[in-house]
């Protein structure tokens, strides 16, 4: 992002920016930037909450009346959290660990998964009159067939014309995750804490292992893309610990 | 949070490993006050309009997202897994805040709105970016933005 600064300030236009990792921007020095203390992925701070937003661009778009510069400023508050829910996140099915290694009950309990969700969908859809589920275009049933198909660990036909394979398996594993917390967000009591929401899902659900399944047959595969998948984009580097353990464990 | 200090040891040393390009000068381009500013909004968040073309992995190239976008047209194709999405699945401002905009826009905050904003997907070659940028800047010239606001995942 401080990259973008330089090109475009270097060709006439002038540049403000949102930062989130401060140590980067400062070995950066774009022309001017606004560090924000808030998850990667939130520059913003919290969803819905319109007044807090305003103050963040504000704050950013400030830094364009600055006399001179490279100028770093600091936001000065953290993103407000809101009271902790009462009601525990739930997913529909409950899996036992030591099932794991029995896929075809575990595509059975993603699948149910999957279909226990779907009003809780419906309602986050007709609410918000978006989703963000669908990048690859298809219903979360096929979403959720073809992800199955993969952890099969065989090669499903690719549903998606104008992508390779591995960037097919790429985006249904995020419309996948988008309909799982786009649903769960919907139910009464929902929590929108980043971190409670990735430890759920990344804790507690039946796709997170299948997603963990797919990882490791991406790693026994030939080619760049496989290798991309099997190492970085299927599952976050902070939730590795949760499998790396249950394969020590078992 | 985003702090370094507050993250396992192993993502801050991935944080504080990461190579970041070097720049030796400072360039720095003056303008009108905010409230007669044209502002385009440029995101690296991976974001397109659903019928648009997905980003490819390592992709550098960038997607237009025209001013009078609704939010339910926009979606991510980004490469990374290790950002939250949740925020923006709920709000999109939490990405691509072009509501607060176009509100700071209608308050007098800043003088108007360009008629194009842009996203490129972040996890990419830093160095591919540069003449994706000039390209951009000539044709945000050609608009007349004279402002861009520039905001990371």
């Amino acid at each position: 992002m401080g990259a973008l600064g330089h090109y475009l300030e270097r060709e006439g236009v002038a540049t403000t920016q949102i930062s989130l990792i401060r140590l980067h921007t400062e070995r950066i020095a774009p022309p001017r930037a606004l560090w924000v203390p808030f998850e990667l992925g939130r520059p913003l701070g919290p969803p819905g909450n319109p007044v807090f937003q305003t103050r963040v661009l504000r704050a950013a778009l400030g830094l364009l009346e600055r006399p001179e510069g490279p100028v770093l400023e600091d936001f000065p508050d953290d993103e407000p959290t809101g009271a902790a829910p009462d009601v525990p996140l739930a997913c529909p099915v409950r899996f036992a660990a030591d099932a794991a290694d029995a896929e075809d009950e575990l595509l059975r309990a993603f699948r149910a998964e999957v279909d226990g969700l779907r009003n809780w969908y419906d309602e986050a859809v007709w609410r918000r009159r978006r989703t963000t589920a669908d990048a690859t275009g298809l219903t979360p049933e096929a979403v959720a067939d073809f992800i199955a198909g993969f952890a099969r660990g065989g090669e499903p036909d690719n549903p998606l014309p104008d992508v390779s394979l591995g960037a097919a398996l790429k985006m249904a594993s995020e419309d996948l995750k988008a309909y799982y917390n786009e649903s769960i967000t919907a139910q009464p009591g929902g929590t929108t804490d980043p971190v409670r929401l990735e430890d759920w899902f990344w804790g507690e659900t039946v796709a997170a292992r299948v997603l963990n399944e797919i990882r490791k047959h991406c790693q026994g595969r030939a080619g760049r893309e496989y290798r991309m998948l099997g190492n970085a984009l299927l599952v976050p580097r902070r939730q590795l610990h949760r499998f790396d353990r249950v394969q020590e464990e078992s | 949070m985003a702090r370094l200090d507050s993250m396992t040891p192993a993502l801050r040393k991935h944080y504080v490993d990461m190579a970041c390009p070097k720049f030796d000068a400072s360039p720095w381009v003056v303008g009108p006050p905010l409230a007669r500013r044209k502002v385009a909004l440029i995101s690296t968040a991976g974001l397109h309009r659903r019928d648009d073309r997905p980003f490819a992995l390592r992709a550098a190239d960038y997607r237009l997202i025209p001013e009078d976008t609704p939010a339910a047209d926009l979606v991510m194709s980004h490469m990374s897994t290790n950002y939250d999405r949740t925020g923006f699945q709920q709000d999109w401002n939490v990405v691509f805040p072009l509501d607060r905009l176009r509100e700071m826009c209608a308050s007098g905050d800043i003088g108007s709105l360009a008629r194009h904003h842009y996203s490129f997907m972040g996890a990419t070659d830093v160095l591919a970016l540069e003449p994706q940028a000039r390209d951009l800047a000539r044709i945000m010239r050609e608009e007349g933005a004279d402002a861009a606001l520039l905001v990371p995942v």
